[in-house]
């Protein structure tokens, strides 16, 4: 086990290296590269010659690309074009407010989506299986910048149930900890914020989990399906065991272990949902910001660390997957 | 299904005496007449019983399938008006009507009147035309998107396939670094190193996205068959390896790659909407396509008129159901799980 673990840690540092350096040689070789990005309009060949200079971009690649190296492992990102704060702070800043997304997202899509998925299989052709079939294919076919619109619509313009975009309520004044919002008007026992927070994040997070939801509904449904086939289903019942042990120990344990690889890619490939959804809310995280760093003036050194940043979580996410097999199914670990 | 696919597979039942083990140094002549003569009765046996392949197997499930008759409908109706466009199509789709524009405000778009069914776009346009001919150009970036990435990701699995050892090994670490960020953050990530963004870099990002998984699924076909028996059996004939690799193993490859370039397709057709939404499309407002009229004007009118964005909506979730449709019906066709 622990040899898997370090043979994957060490491909998740090539896999990182390797993108950085393919991110690090691409930008640099632009047409309007980042000195052009700085300058705009009034760039004069003096100045841009000065400013190359100053930013070190005279020297040869291979010479710009260690000293980046060197100075993003003492997470020194360089400062945003845009605002001109360190890009760490600039994306610390929008961090929470994505996480706190993406977690309530998750928590909707497994939260109905295992049940769906299993109810689904276990009334097999009835009107709830044919529902959630028809359900998830328009899940996965509807765009869903489009849903958010129409949420937004439906349920802030016709029906006034939720506020139309934002983390926070106009005239609310909240402690700021530790920037999920949730949590801390828990800790400051500000219970009228929570709700305020909650409420301003139902809306996104039933956006952003549409697909995940889908995905996992039809993941859970068809496992279920192939478990209930199987013999050892079969020998528990022969057996005379209760339905309700057959259900948890046989197949819902053994059903979930692709759904548990479905959860872990979809939360993986949040982030390319969260940009759409923060744009249509105005949530202000991470998505807000890969879509301000690329629209208008490119923000390159917030826009390389961002990748970097989602290509590290997406990675390791996805050996978490790897690795909670060995806790769901013995056979892994013997291997 | 009643009647039984293939006869050829079941093997006869064996008479005791006709053991090959059993046989003796003395009586190999008579084992390879008794081998000859099981042969031919293996043939008659396939020839008269009208074998089917896997393929006209697929097939037939595929047209009793419910789900594949209504994704096939679909497509079939999505391509025949985008060829036919210009005869169904009321108006010019890039003409701006002068009894259209006369009425737009900033708070108001016209909606249905004489001559222009479903109103006016945001430039005072013929929104029906544009939608019409709307089916050509989303059917190019669909199609067109994923043609290449099929086409890149099966030059780099099939020659990881083919080869294996190191070959592959780098090949998959390439994947790897693709595959190391979700798919419309790559798509982003390449539309925004083009300096300026426009159909064709719409296209590549949709297109290079799809490159590690059609790479992969080639790939993991190619490698399981290198042991399988009849790339032995070819080996053994003495058939040259390049022909073993494209006679041999590719076409048994490509089903799995075909069906999931179905599936693509209607990714590929949203993928698109999604970077147009995030003005990371095509930027020629004259060209009519679904994914930038619905994530272009249809967003930014909303409010104004939510039709804008309804009618191209709908559309593409038309379309990338019937793609899903028969994709996933297909993979169940093939699926020897299903084989009965």
């Amino acid at each position: 086990m622990l040899r898997v673990i370090v043979r994957r840690l060490l491909q998740l540092v090539v896999t990182l290296i390797a993108l950085s350096a393919l991110i690090f040689i691409w930008l640099r070789n632009l047409p309007g590269g980042p000195v052009d990005a700085l300058l705009g309009e009034r760039a004069t060949p003096e100045t841009r010659a000065l400013l190359t200079k100053a930013l070190g971009y005279d020297q040869p690649i291979h010479v710009q690309y260690g000293k980046f190296m060197q100075r993003i492992l003492t997470g020194d990102f360089g400062n945003s074009i845009r605002t001109g704060d360190p890009v760490i702070e600039v994306i610390g800043r929008a961090f929470p407010a994505t996480v706190e997304l993406a977690l309530a997202a998750m928590i909707v899509a497994v939260g109905l989506g295992i049940p769906l998925g299993y109810l689904a299989a276990r009334w097999r052709g009835r009107a709830l299986d044919h529902l959630t079939v028809v359900g998830t294919l328009l899940g996965i076919s509807i765009p869903i910048f489009f849903l958010g619109y129409l949420l937004k619509d439906v349920f802030t313009q016709n029906i006034h149930w939720f506020p139309p975009s934002g983390r926070v309520g106009i005239g609310l004044d909240n402690t700021n900890i530790t920037g999920f919002f949730v949590l801390d008007s828990l800790l400051t026992r500000e219970f009228d914020a929570t709700a305020d927070a909650l409420w301003h994040l139902i809306l996104p997070a039933v956006t952003l989990a549409t697909i995940p939801l889908a995905v996992i509904v039809r993941m859970t449904r068809a496992s279920v399906l192939d478990v209930l086939n199987e013999d050892y289903v079969r020998t528990a019942e022969a057996k005379g065991l209760r339905h309700r042990t057959i259900r948890g120990r046989h197949v819902l344990r053994n059903a979930l272990l692709p759904v548990v690889t479905t959860i872990g890619l979809q939360t993986g490939a949040l982030l390319s949902g969260a940009v759409l959804t923060e744009k249509v809310y105005n949530w202000g995280g991470l998505g807000t910001l890969i879509t301000d760093s690329i629209t208008g003036s490119r923000d390159y050194p917030v826009l390389q660390a961002l990748i970097l940043l989602a290509a590290l979580v997406f990675v390791v996410v996805n050996l978490l997957v790897d690795l909670s097999y060995a806790f769901i199914d013995p056979r892994v670990r013997v291997r | 299904m009643t009647e039984p696919t293939t006869q050829a597979g079941t093997p006869a039942p064996r008479r005791k005496d006709e053991r090959p083990g059993r046989a003796g140094g003395a009586s190999l002549n008579r084992l390879g007449d008794r081998k000859k003569a099981r042969l031919e009765e293996l043939a008659q046996a396939s020839a008269g019983k009208g074998g089917v392949s896997l393929f006209r197997d697929a097939l037939r499930r595929l047209r009793r399938n419910p789900a594949a008759i209504v994704g096939a409908t679909i497509i079939a109706l999505f391509v025949l008006v985008a060829i036919f466009a210009p005869l169904i199509a009321p108006h010019d789709p890039v003409q701006r009507f002068d009894e259209l524009t006369s009425q737009l405000a900033a708070d108001h778009i016209p909606g249905a009147t004489d001559g222009f069914p479903l109103g006016s776009d945001e430039l005072g346009r013929d929104l029906l035309s544009r939608l019409i001919y709307g089916s050509r150009q989303t059917l190019f970036v669909g199609v067109l998107a994923t043609l290449i990435g099929l086409a890149i990701g099966v030059l780099l699995g099939a020659i990881a396939g083919a080869f294996g050892g190191w070959v592959d090994n780098i090949l998959m670490r390439v994947t790897d670094v693709m595959l190391a960020l979700p798919a419309l953050l790559l798509a982003i990530t390449l539309v925004a190193l083009a300096s300026k963004s426009s159909q064709w870099t719409v296209i590549l990002a949709v297109a290079i996205v799809s490159v590690p998984v059609f790479a992969r699924l080639l790939r993991g076909s190619m490698l399981a068959q290198r042991e399988s028996d009849h790339v032995l059996a070819a080996r053994a004939l003495g058939v040259k390896e390049h022909n073993i690799v494209l006679r041999h193993m590719l076409p048994n490859a490509m089903t799995a790659v075909i069906v999931q370039a179905t599936l693509t397709l209607s990714v590929a057709i949203i993928e698109a909407a999604s970077l147009s939404f995030l003005g990371l499309g095509d930027p020629n407002r004259d060209r009519a396509e679904w994914g930038a009229m619905l994530g272009d004007a249809g967003v930014r009118y909303f409010e104004v008129r939510p039709e804008l964005a309804y009618y191209p909506a709908l559309a593409i979730i038309i379309v990338a159901l019937g793609f899903t449709l028969l994709g996933e019906a297909m993979r169940e066709a093939i699926d020897p799980k299903n084989r009965r």
